[in-house]
Parts: structure tokens; sequence; C-alpha cells
């Protein structure tokens, strides 16, 4: 049984669709990149994974016990967050808000599986700084612990690396790898590093004019995958 | 100095006076507290139209006659406050000038339905204590005390219970919403609370100084403090300490209640930045 199942399905704003009907299955341990050009639709299809707005037409299925409160989300970031007054701590701490439900407070078990998440994105000596005066890869850290707190089984993320530069970057997808592996946490991820996405992923869903999901192998291979990768401009050595 | 305090001593033995000390800290104290979420939200300007609103009510009350003018004003205020975030989002007419066209219109309204059917012979000086606070806060009966307390009991309550929700809601809706928490209810709880708090705060400080008192307190603790609850801790302070000083202040000087109030907490927020900087 899949995590997540989407059959033809059809996202937009409006009731207008964005993107050509998509079918894809995700399995618990997945890494699923998501790539396309600008304005293809990614981030319209992740909201609408995500339950933030309703399919125009076609199926989605949430399954395998996968519950709404239970999925982990890493957005990009808002105007908003740039200059909130919020520590580390805060921030992190509020991924437990669906887990708390309709309690006022968080509890001990939660306090202290914060603690875990920020030790394990090695930010603990953060842990008392105000978010707004990290830098954006210290900010991604955060908002990924956050992310932690909210899920056990699936995180999905919004162009994780969007601003980050390439040493950053490349901590930033070692992370998100070691979650994958160590934690057997599925991940879907929105990116525009191609390289990145043949490298670490198991399957690729390409939104554009066509619709390609299927085992990073196939797409690879395929020839829409060939064009996109040198429209991309890829580098050589693809599955370094 | 032992003047001073002779003199406030002597002051409060007035009730009217004990009764505006403590309406004026109570309304300063849920007005800060909800104002570091409304600015957070960058919904500032949700507290000045809504002001507007409030006074074109009251007018309306006025000029029918309603005996009992909070009936009329509480849900007139509160509607207003869910449509404008409403349509903060996704109307034809985007939300900044939703809500322009939505206060000058009550104002124009509020001042031409008082103008024509006032029976008064001071119409400015009545629109003028609306607009700008009157000594209506020291006019205020047994029961307009008793009320503002129940209200203000109720908004703490709600405000302390919710406090982590808000806080996540404010943060990061799309993160809210994705992990199972209801954003739009937490929002009309806060447009609702707002307006409440916006009514009551119109007998202190007059409609067109309201949001003064919303959001100078957490834009000031907000130049100092860095995170979410001290953020909060510290604007209600402040708030309560400006409250009750601009009203000292106002008692002694026989300078306009809510101006002074006003006033205060510039130079406050003046001090704070400074601070801040440094």
């Amino acid at each position: 049984m899949a995590l997540i199942k989407c059959d033809k399905l059809e996202c937009g704003y409006e009731g207008k669709a964005v993107t050509a009907p998509i079918s894809l299955s995700v399995e618990r341990g997945d890494y699923l990149c998501i790539v396309g050009e600008n304005g293809a639709g990614k981030s319209t299809l992740m909201k609408t994974l995500l339950g933030l707005q309703l399919p125009i037409a076609g199926k989605l299925e949430i399954g395998d016990g996968l519950k709404k409160k239970e999925i982990g989300y890493l957005p990009q970031q808002t105007q908003i967050q740039r200059d909130f007054p919020a520590s580390v701590w805060e921030i992190v701490l509020s991924g437990f808000q669906g887990s708390c439900g309709l309690r006022p407070f968080y509890n001990k078990a939660e306090k202290a599986g914060a603690e875990k998440n920020i030790e394990k994105m090695g930010i603990t000596h953060l842990k008392n700084k105000c978010y707004r005066e990290l830098s954006g890869g210290q900010q991604q850290r955060v908002l990924l612990a956050r992310a932690l707190c909210a899920t056990k089984k699936i995180l999905l993320l919004d162009e994780p690396v969007a601003g980050l530069d390439p040493k950053l970057t490349l901590e930033m997808y070692k992370l998100i790898s070691k979650i994958n592996k160590e934690e057997k946490i599925t991940i879907i991820m929105i990116s525009h590093d191609i390289n990145a996405a043949y490298q670490y992923a198991t399957h690729i869903l390409y939104v554009g004019d066509k619709i390609f999901f299927g085992k990073k192998d196939e797409f690879v291979e395929s020839d829409l995958g060939k064009h996109f990768y040198a429209f991309m401009g890829g580098s050589d050595g693809r599955n370094n | 100095m032992a003047e001073i305090i002779d003199k406030i001593v002597y002051y409060f033995s007035f009730s009217m006076v004990r009764n505006a000390m403590i309406v004026g800290v109570l309304i300063a104290l849920c007005a800060s507290l909800f104002g570091v979420t409304l600015v957070l939200k960058r919904f500032s300007f949700i507290g000045d139209g809504l002001s507007h609103v409030a006074f074109g009510a009251m007018s309306v009350a006025t000029v029918l006659n309603i005996v009992n003018d909070n009936l009329f004003i509480f849900p007139v205020t509160i509607v207003c406050a869910i449509l404008l975030l409403k349509t903060g989002r996704n109307a034809k007419i985007k939300g900044d000038s939703a809500i322009a066209m939505l206060s000058v219109g009550a104002m124009a309204v509020g001042y031409l339905l008082v103008n024509l059917s006032s029976k008064s012979s001071n119409i400015s000086g009545d629109v003028c204590s609306t607009l700008f606070g009157s000594t209506s806060i020291l006019t205020l009966r047994r029961e307009d005390v008793i009320f503002c307390g129940v209200i203000s009991v109720i908004v703490v309550t709600a405000f302390v219970f919710f406090y982590n929700k808000m806080f996540a809601v404010t943060f990061d809706e799309n993160f809210a919403n994705a992990v199972g928490t209801n954003a739009n209810a937490y929002n009309l709880m806060i447009a609702i609370t707002i307006a409440v708090i916006i009514v009551l705060a119109m007998k202190l400080v007059g409609s067109l100084l309201i949001s003064a008192l919303i959001i100078f307190p957490s834009l000031s603790a907000m130049r100092v403090f860095k995170n979410f609850k001290a953020v909060t801790i510290c604007s209600a302070i402040i708030s309560v300490l400006c409250s009750a000083s601009g009203i000292l202040i106002s008692i002694l000087a026989g300078t306009p209640v809510g101006s002074t109030i006003v006033v205060v907490n510039i130079a406050v927020f003046f001090i704070f930045s400074l601070i801040g900087r440094y």
C-alpha cells in the first residue's frame, strides 16, 4: 500500500488546472524529486498533496495509516518570517502543534523530541538565538528540525536549498539524505537542481507539458529526461 | 513631589478616576497581547480600518436612538472584521483597498448621519470627542467597568490558552495548515477579538487613536527582544505602564486622555529603539 497515490490528479487555483494530469505512487522509504520548469505547478502540486488546496480533478489517496497530522513540511520562506522575533526553540517546538491538538501547552515528551531534533540538525548552540539573525543555511536547518517534529513518516520539502551557497546546499542535501536513509522517512522534494535529483532520488516526477513519473534510472534514460538534463545544464558524470 | 502624590491620592478618592484607571489598564493589556500577532501578520491596518467602522456604527446607533449602543456596535464591527480578513486573501478588491474603502466609507456615512440628525448644538465637539477620546472614560458607569472586566478576562484567558497555536499560525500559516492546525479558525478568532478590543478601546482613546494602542507596545518590544514570548510579555507590560502613566499625566496636567497615552507610547517606542540599537 502506497503512502501517497495520485490518479490523474490535476492541481491549480480557482477551478483552473495548471498541471497536466499526474499519476504517481510513493512508497515508504522512497526519495522522490519533483523537477520541472518554473511555473509548471510544482509548488501547487505539493500544496495539493498537503491538503492546503483541493484537487481540480482526479484522485488523491493518502494511505498506509498515514494521517494528515503526520506529514512534515518544509515550505518556502515567507516575507513575514524575515523579521519575526522568535527563538529557534520556539519555532522547532511549534512542529508539534499537530500532535498537541487542543492541549494548550507542549508536554515533556514533545519538548524532549524538539531537543533531539535540534541536536540532529547540529544547531544546539543556536537554540536560544533569534531566527531572523541566523544565516540562510541555519534557518533552513531550523525549519527542517521543525518539520521532523511533525512527522516520523514523510517529509515534503519545497526547494530546501533556495538561496544557499554551494557548500551549504551540499550539507543540506546530505542532511536530507541521512534523514531518508537512517530514519526511513519518505522524502518528496521540489528541486531545481537536476544533479542533486540524479544523485539522491530514487524516483523522479517531471512536471511540465508532459508528465513523467518513475524510477530515477528510467527518467535518466528517457528522451524527456535527456532533454531536460541538457536544458538544465546538468554537469557530466551524472551519477557521481 | 509630595504635592503631586497628594494630588493623585486626592483624585483617586473619586470612584470615577479609579474606574477610568481600571478600564484603561485592562484595555491596554488586551490590545497589546493581540497587537503582537496583528503586527507580525501585517494586519496593523485592519485595526485602523475597524476603528473607523466602529465610529460609523456608533454614529448610526446614536441616530437610531439605540439605548444600549454596544449591542449594535459590537456585531457590526465583528462582521466587518470577518469580512476584511476574508477579502484580504482572495477577493476582486484587494485587501488594502477594501480596508481603505470600508473605513473611509464608514467614517463619512457616520459623520453625515450625525450631522443630519443631531439635536446637539455642538456637533463638532461630539464628533471630536468620539474621534480622539473624550471625557467618557471619566463618566464610566459601574456596569461599564464590570463589562470591560469580563471581556478582558475572556480575552486574556483565550490568549494564554491559544498562545502556542497563535504563535504557530502567525509564524507560518502554510505549515500550520499542513500539519493539521485550522489556521482559518484562529485567524477568525483573532479578527473577532481585535474587533471587540477596538470597540472597548474607543471609549479610552477614541477611534482615531486605537491602532496606536494596539501596535506601539508590540513594536517597541520588538526593538529590544528577540523571541516571541519575551516580546509578548514586554509589550503587555509596556502597554499597561504607558496607559497608567498616560492617564495619571492627563489627570494632573489636564490633557486629553487618549492622546496623552499615545504620546507616552511614542516616547517609549523611541527609547526602546535606542536601546535596541546599542
